[in-house]
Formats: C-alpha cells, sequence, structure tokens
C-alpha cells in the first residue's frame, strides 16, 4: 500500500469477543467505522484462538499493527472455569458476622464439586454492621487473625464480606490489612463490598468466585498483551465489564467476577451501534442459541432476577436475555416418512462445517434448512439430497418459536424493530409477525466484537456526606462529579461522560443525618 | 435423597425433599408476597443436613392442653436477606415464652404458610426436639400481624416474646392484635430491621378450633406437582387448579407494571392482556405486597382474602409482585380462602375495604359463576 493512501492520523482499535463457539475480532477506525471483521473458532486452549483471529485481522486488513491503540477482550473464560470447575483457585473466606448469619453457614448453596475446588478454609468471624450503619458487635482481631493463619499455605487468594458493608465497608478493610500481615502484602483480597450490594449470600458467593477466578484471568490478560506484542501491538489493554463497561487491565486482574457473562451485552451494544437504532429488540442467532436482549436508549435492558452462575445465586446486575434452544448448528430431526418435524433442542455447535448436510456430513441441521429454502447462499452447497417438505415444516417450527420469543420480549402490543445480528441470522425470514422492521447491519456476524471495541471506560465513586452541612442536590452534585472525574482519569472523552447509575441510602442512625452515595459515569475512550 | 415418607398419603417429616417443595408450594400461597422463602429454605436445610428430619405433626393428634407457639420473622425482609438470622436467635424467644408461662412448647409452628415465614420454625423444632405443626393461622400470606385466624377468634396475642441476633430479649403485653403489630414494629426498627418473634401462644384446643388445619401439606402437594409436571414436561396449573379446587382467572402477558413504595409497602398495579384463545381481553392486577384484587372491564376475577397467584405460562413457578416483569406470560389462578376470613370480622381485617379497595367482597365461587362483583 503507497504511503500516500495511508492516513497519517488515522488510530485503529481491536475489539475481541470470545464465546463458546466462535471467537470473533473487529478492527475499527478512531470514527469507529468497522474496517474489517473475523470469525474463528474458539479452541481449546483458548489463547490461540485470539492470536489467529489477531493475525487474521492484520493480514486481511493490512493495518499497520503500530497504529492501533487499543484493544479490547470480552471472553467467556472466567464463566467457563466456573461452569466446568477447571483452573478455580482455593479461596479462604471471612464472613463478619457473628452472632447474626450464624444460622446459614457459608457455601450453603455450593455444590460438592464447586466446594471442592474452592477449599475448605471458610470461617464466620465476630462483626458486621446495621442497615443504618450502627456497629452490630466490634470485630475480635485475635479471632479473625487465628483464621488467617489456619489458611497460611493453603489458600491462593481471601474473600472478605461483612454483613451490610456496601453500608459500612470499616470492617471489610480492616480484615484486609490484617490478611496482608498475616499472609505477606502479595496475598489477593476481595472485598465484597467492592463487588456487589445488599443481600449477603449472593455477595459472599461473588466474592469468593472472584478470589477463586484470579489464575484464570491472568492467564487471560497475560496470553492477550503477549498475543497482542507479538503483532508489535502497543495498545492500551482493556476487559470487557457485564455492564457493557470497560476495565483496564491491571483492573481485571483484581475483579475477574466482572467479566462473566459480557458477551450478551457486547452483542447488544454492537447491535445498537451498526444500526444506528436505541429502541429495538437485538436477536442474536448463534450456533446454539438464540439469545433476544432489549436495546432501551441505547443500553441493554438490565434483569430484576437473581443471577446464578455454575449453580450459585449471586446478584449481579445482568441483561435481561431470554434464550431459546435455537441456532444455525440445531439439529432438525424427521419422524416416519416425514410426518412429524422436530427442531433442537440440541446442536452441532462448532462441527458445523462438518456435520451439516449441505457441507457434505450427515446431520440436518437449521442451517441446512435455511440454504435449502433459498434465504442464504454457500457456494459449493449440496441442497439436492434435502426433503423440501421437512425442510418447510422445520422453518415453520424456527420462525413460530423465534416470533413467540420475540412476543415474550416486548413490553407493549405494538410491534417493534429488531437487529437482527449473529453467524445465524441467515435462519430468519425477512418478514415476521409482530415486528415492524427487520434491521440486519453490515458485519452482523460480528456484533458482539464490535460491542466489545466500543466499550466504554468508567469511574465510580462512593461517599458518605452529612446533610446537615449541605442539601440533598448538593451532595448528589459533588458525587457525580467525583464519578466523571474519575472516568476521565481512566481515559474516558469528558465530552462523551455519562452518569450510568446512581444510588443513595440514608444511614438514620448514623450522626448528622447521613447520606451514602454511590455513582458510577461512563464514557467513551 | 433420602425419602422419610414412605407413608404415601401423609407427611410425616420435613426431609430436604419436603422442604425443596414447601418452599416452592409456600410461594404459590405468598400470592406474590410473604417474602422470598429462599433464605427460610437454606436455614432448614442447613438444619436437616445438621439433625435429620423434622417430625410434622397434625392438629388433630395434638392433647388439648399442649401449648403451641407460632415462629416468624417480623421486619424487612432486604434487611433478612444482609443479616441472615442466627441460630440462638431462633429459639431465644421460645425460651422466654416458657419462662413466663412455666411451662414447656409442645410444638412450633408458622404462623404464616404463604412466602418466607413457612420454614422458619423448621430450625427451632430440630434444636429442641419438637415436632413443627402441620398448620398455620393465615392460610396464604398477609403483611400484618393481626391478620390471622386466632385474631378473629378472640385469642390473647401475648405474652409476645422478640429477639435479636445480639441476645437481646424482649416480652411484650399488648391488649390486641392491632397494638401488638404497633410495638412490635418499633421494636424490629431498634433491633435492625429484622427480628424473630412469637406471638399468639395457643393450646392443643385452640389450635384445632383456630387454626388453618393441613397447610404445610398444602404446600409440599403444590410444589411436588409443580416439580413432578416440569419433570414429566406436563403443564403443571390444571394439576394445581384441581388440587386447590382453584380457577383460572386469565391467561395473557403483563404489558404495564406500576410499583411504588408506601409505609414500608410495595403497592402498585399491573396490566395484562389476553393471549392465544384470549387476546382481546385486558386483566388489572391491584397489590401491596401481595395480589389482592383482579378485575376485568369494570368487574372483579378475584378479591382479597381470596388468594390470587400468579403462575408462569410454561412452568407453573409462582411470580411474586417484585419478580413479575413487562411481557411475563402468566396464568392468574384465584383459590378460595379459609371460610373463617369470610366471616364479617374477618372481611373487616383482611377485606378489599382495609387494603383501601372501595368494592365489596363477593366470593371467587360466585365470580366465577358470574354472579356479582360489579364494581
Amino acid at each position: 500500500m503507497p504511503w500516500t493512501m495511508m492516513n497519517n492520523e488515522e488510530t485503529y482499535r481491536i475489539g475481541i469477543d470470545v464465546g463458546g463457539t466462535n471467537t470473533d475480532a473487529a478492527l475499527l477506525d478512531s470514527k469507529l467505522d468497522t474496517i474489517h471483521t473475523v470469525k474463528v473458532h474458539t479452541t481449546r486452549d483458548v489463547n490461540e484462538g485470539i492470536v489467529e483471529s489477531i493475525r487474521r485481522l492484520l493480514a486481511e486488513s493490512g493495518v499497520n499493527p503500530a497504529r492501533v491503540q487499543y484493544a479490547m477482550l470480552g471472553t467467556t473464560h472466567c464463566t467457563n472455569a466456573i461452569v466446568e470447575r477447571k483452573h478455580l483457585g482455593k479461596v479462604g473466606l471471612i464472613r463478619i458476622g457473628a452472632p447474626a448469619t450464624t444460622s446459614v453457614p457459608p457455601l450453603a448453596d455450593w455444590d460438592d464439586t464447586l466446594k471442592a475446588a474452592v477449599g475448605p478454609h471458610a470461617y464466620v468471624a465476630r462483626g458486621g454492621y446495621e442497615y443504618d450503619g450502627r456497629t452490630i458487635v466490634e470485630l475480635d482481631e485475635a479471632e479473625i487473625k487465628d483464621y488467617l493463619a489456619r489458611m497460611k499455605g493453603e489458600v491462593e487468594a481471601v474473600a472478605v464480606c461483612g454483613v451490610f458493608s456496601p453500608v459500612n465497608a470499616s470492617q471489610e478493610k480492616r480484615v484486609a490489612e490484617l490478611a496482608k500481615e498475616i499472609l505477606g502484602e502479595g496475598m489477593p483480597v476481595t472485598l465484597s463490598h467492592e463487588i456487589g450490594s445488599i443481600g449477603i449470600l449472593e455477595r459472599e458467593n461473588a466474592s469468593l468466585l472472584n478470589g477463586a477466578l484470579l489464575n484464570v484471568i491472568a492467564g487471560v490478560v497475560r496470553g492477550f498483551e503477549q498475543a497482542l506484542q507479538s503483532f508489535g501491538i502497543d495498545a492500551g489493554v482493556y476487559i470487557c465489564q457485564n455492564d457493557g463497561t470497560l476495565m483496564r487491565s491491571e483492573y481485571a486482574l483484581r475483579y475477574p467476577i466482572l467479566t462473566i457473562a459480557c458477551g450478551p451485552t457486547n452483542s447488544i451494544r454492537g447491535a445498537a451501534h451498526l444500526s444506528g437504532l436505541n429502541n429495538a429488540l437485538v436477536v442474536d442467532i448463534g450456533g446454539t442459541t438464540t439469545d433476544i436482549g432489549v436495546l432501551a436508549q441505547g443500553f441493554p435492558r438490565q434483569s430484576s432476577a437473581a443471577v446464578e452462575i455454575g449453580g450459585v445465586r449471586t446478584n449481579f446486575r445482568m441483561p435481561d436475555i431470554l434464550s431459546i434452544g435455537i441456532g444455525g448448528g440445531t439439529i432438525v430431526r424427521a419422524g416416519g416418512e416425514g410426518e412429524t418435524v422436530t427442531v433442537g433442542p440440541d446442536s452441532v455447535g462448532y462441527e458445523l462445517l462438518k456435520r451439516g448436510r449441505i457441507f457434505g456430513g450427515d446431520t440436518l441441521t437449521a442451517t441446512d434448512v435455511a440454504v435449502k429454502l433459498g434465504r442464504y447462499e454457500w457456494d459449493g452447497a449440496r441442497t439436492e439430497g434435502l426433503d423440501a417438505s421437512v425442510c418447510r415444516q422445520a422453518d415453520e417450527i424456527i420462525t413460530r418459536d423465534i416470533e413467540d420469543a420475540i412476543d415474550r420480549m416486548k413490553t407493549s402490543a405494538e410491534d417493534v424493530d429488531v437487529i437482527l445480528v449473529g453467524g445465524g441470522s441467515i435462519l430468519v425470514p425477512d418478514k415476521l409477525q409482530g415486528v415492524a422492521r427487520i434491521v440486519r447491519p453490515d458485519h452482523y456476524d460480528a456484533a458482539n466484537a464490535i460491542g466489545a471495541a466500543l466499550g466504554e471506560v468508567s469511574g465510580e465513586t462512593e461517599r458518605i456526606y452529612s446533610l446537615d452541612e449541605m442539601t440533598y442536590e448538593e451532595a448528589m452534585a459533588d458525587a457525580k462529579n467525583h464519578a466523571v472525574e474519575q472516568a476521565v482519569l481512566a481515559g474516558a472523552d469528558r465530552a462523551t461522560v455519562q452518569i450510568v447509575l446512581s444510588e443513595d441510602i440514608p444511614l438514620a442512625y448514623m450522626p448528622g443525618n447521613a447520606l451514602l452515595v454511590k455513582v458510577k459515569a461512563a464514557g467513551r475512550l | 435423597m433420602a425419602n422419610n415418607n414412605t407413608d404415601q398419603n401423609k407427611l410425616t417429616a420435613l426431609d430436604e425433599q419436603a422442604v425443596q417443595y414447601i418452599a416452592v408450594g409456600a410461594a404459590v400461597l405468598g400470592t406474590g408476597g410473604g417474602g422470598d422463602p429462599h433464605i427460610g429454605k437454606l436455614m432448614a436445610l442447613e438444619t436437616i443436613r445438621k439433625y435429620g428430619p423434622v417430625r410434622l405433626v397434625r392438629p388433630e393428634e395434638l392433647e388439648d392442653d399442649s401449648l403451641v407457639v407460632p415462629l416468624s420473622m417480623i421486619g424487612a425482609p432486604t434487611v433478612m436477606n444482609e443479616k441472615i438470622p442466627s441460630i440462638e436467635q431462633m429459639t431465644q424467644p421460645l425460651d422466654l415464652i416458657e419462662k413466663e408461662l412455666g411451662r414447656k412448647v409442645s410444638a412450633v409452628m408458622p404462623i404464616e404458610v404463604g412466602g418466607g415465614n413457612s420454614l422458619v420454625p423448621v430450625i427451632a423444632a430440630a434444636e429442641r426436639g419438637i415436632p413443627i405443626l402441620d398448620a398455620d393461622a393465615m392460610g396464604r400470606a398477609f403483611p400484618e400481624s393481626q391478620m390471622v385466624t386466632f385474631y378473629l377468634d378472640g385469642i390473647d396475642c401475648s405474652p409476645i416474646t422478640m429477639a435479636d441476633e445480639r441476645g437481646n430479649g424482649v416480652l411484650m403485653h399488648a391488649i390486641d392484635g392491632v397494638w401488638e403489630e404497633r410495638m412490635a414494629r418499633a421494636l424490629t426498627i431498634q433491633m435492625g430491621g429484622s427480628a424473630s418473634i412469637c406471638d399468639y401462644p395457643v393450646s392443643g384446643a385452640q389450635v384445632k378450633k383456630s387454626a388453618v388445619p393441613h397447610t404445610l401439606t398444602l404446600a409440599y402437594e403444590i410444589g411436588k406437582t409443580l416439580f413432578e409436571s416440569k419433570e414429566q414436561k406436563q403443564n403443571p396449573i390444571e394439576a394445581l387448579l384441581k388440587q386447590l379446587h382453584g380457577y383460572a382467572l386469565f391467561n395473557g402477558k403483563a404489558v404495564d407494571i406500576r410499583r411504588r413504595t408506601e409505609g414500608g409497602f410495595t403497592r402498585g398495579e399491573a396490566v395484562f392482556e389476553g393471549t392465544d384463545a384470549e387476546k382481546g381481553r385486558t386483566m388489572r392486577l391491584y397489590f401491596q405486597n401481595e395480589f389482592l384484587l383482579a378485575t376485568e372491564d369494570g368487574r372483579s376475577l378475584a378479591v382479597t382474602p381470596d388468594l390470587i397467584s400468579l403462575l408462569d405460562q410454561d412452568t407453573g413457578m409462582p411470580i411474586t409482585t417484585e419478580n413479575l416483569k413487562y411481557g411475563a406470560r402468566v396464568t392468574a389462578v384465584g383459590f378460595p380462602c379459609d371460610p373463617r376470613w369470610r366471616t364479617p370480622k374477618g372481611l373487616e381485617t383482611v377485606g378489599p375495604k382495609y387494603f383501601g379497595y372501595d368494592i365489596p367482597y363477593v366470593p371467587i365461587e360466585e365470580l366465577a359463576a358470574g354472579k356479582g362483583g360489579n364494581l
């Protein structure tokens, strides 16, 4: 490429989304236009897929690696580690709860395999606060030191979770100091108030899982940074969180649990960007499932239900997603003489290109049906042997199931716009019941990677204000300013920073009419 | 999992399986409120793992002069989800009652079978080695202390005992259930927003006359039906309606939900549009922690104190006022309440007017037959 054609000023960003089946990567320019996307299989060793996707992205686009300024990674590593109970580290837990909370001990709702993976060191120590910040009982430091001493040499991280620590974190912070004193400065300590909100068991579970994932995330970040370096990319490295914002890699190393389930969020944000719509349903059809989310005012609608990860209840805010078992690899079965046709819920997954009928395989899949019906043209597809009647029946079932799922996620009886993304979106016909417009944006099959690249950086603040000295409005304004400054400090463009979360808890029994304020602000890089 | 209920017709002990079933059944009987049974369930499961199954005793098996004590948690469910009770806190109110009355407690019972309080007495029963009674004093869930069948029959709510997790214990004499509610609420705030409480200590004879019998078994049966239907991939709602002598009120999806917090209660209304065969219908559901009133086109479909529950159309699993989401596909079902709630005093205590709905109460059986209910 001649030098003159290359815009001297142009810089790029890479977004990568590692899913269960595919690893998607996207290259965006500084105006956030998509330059190129690639899709590779997610490999056993997940890092190989990441390296391959970057290699192809650079080779196929011809972009100079030195011009890549930012690199973002959204990954399913941590979710997989929990679900498969693999690579988890041993964690010591100190719950600051007694005399309260003793009727439900830590890990009560964990199954034995997960308990075994995380280890036996869980203790309930004296301490805790009331909902208004009053102390229930003081810490017994000798007791805590004893518990920490028992963990010596047997844990790779410590998690601390105190009753009402989101209201008053002092005791948790003190236990962290003691943990460093006894187990060494290098011992990672997860404090529950930094991880979750009210609901002690869910917050405790999330803190324990966070501690157990530290090794996993360290491998991910190291692998990603090494991959980038090996291609001569010297970029700011960011990891995607499940709320659609990014964390710097050094922050991710401390809070891996925040990466859980960032995939659907990335898809919804990518779909919003590609389509230019702010209010729509996003239907993401992959190899195994169809995930439907709601885009409301440009952000994913959050779920109100408790979220389970690997069978453990946590209290994360997750996008409200409805998943149904229909994807490009979903298996279609025909009964005797094509009479009863059934669809899924099982899928050939990443083996589609080997097992699908049109690719010469022996399994009839939803993709075969779509190609047979002319929804999509695939060079060299072998459609001759496919039974047209079976395909039509399967198509009716697939369309009806997707329409039904769309209807479930709608918030009113009016027709809605649907943004179709994901490799499997070729399954869907051009008209659906209850849908005003079907939008199939360019790069629809890499919306997740594009969403990863778009992520915003955030800043947070959490402070107690005395309303005897200022008004409620002044307190909120001060907290918001502080959060905005934190976001700017983290690299956000001031002009784009918005408040994305704001909550206040009155601390009725604290002196001086106290108000605890938490604010999160986010903006573009 | 060992099955300790080998007698197919009779639940005689609560094992882990029974607790799982009761937690779900209690959520159905909780009519959208009553608090999440999750913590109560974990407390009960932990207890059974430690002590083995807890014996269940039927009202008719009680000696007339035995002492039975309801045990429950009072306060904000949000607080209890953070500041989980201590083990001691669950037995201390019993100790205080025994000391005051100078006799031993023969059995504990849930004050309400709906929602979170249904399983709270399990831990005290196991710790003390006494049975839990297969009965409650509501047959559902209600938000205030005087809303019990014992109150309707004029049974003294005192002595009342309460405990927090620090070891603070309270002995209280209230002139009636309304005063108990006022004073206990005030103490609960000082105790940090959640406390254990024993009220309405009753004799075996009083239980036989005034309690709502066999409600833990009922919750168990409901849960069993829902779980088994799920395993067999069958629609559980029909089976459930038969079991509870209930009525399917409406099939539809939530299209509008409005909630507001007033005086510690979640109040609001939800609008549903009919689906499939019921397209064109619109149901309004009014709630104050519990679902209290269902209407359609200026006519009642079901009115408190009859039970109104929302079930997921596919799984039959109960949906609470807090978890109800836009787009949820539901079947609204109604069940007749215990007949004592339909007496003048019952309706004065928990009828529509008490909750601020200026409409007459018409039993669900009559509404279902198309009689009355015009607003």
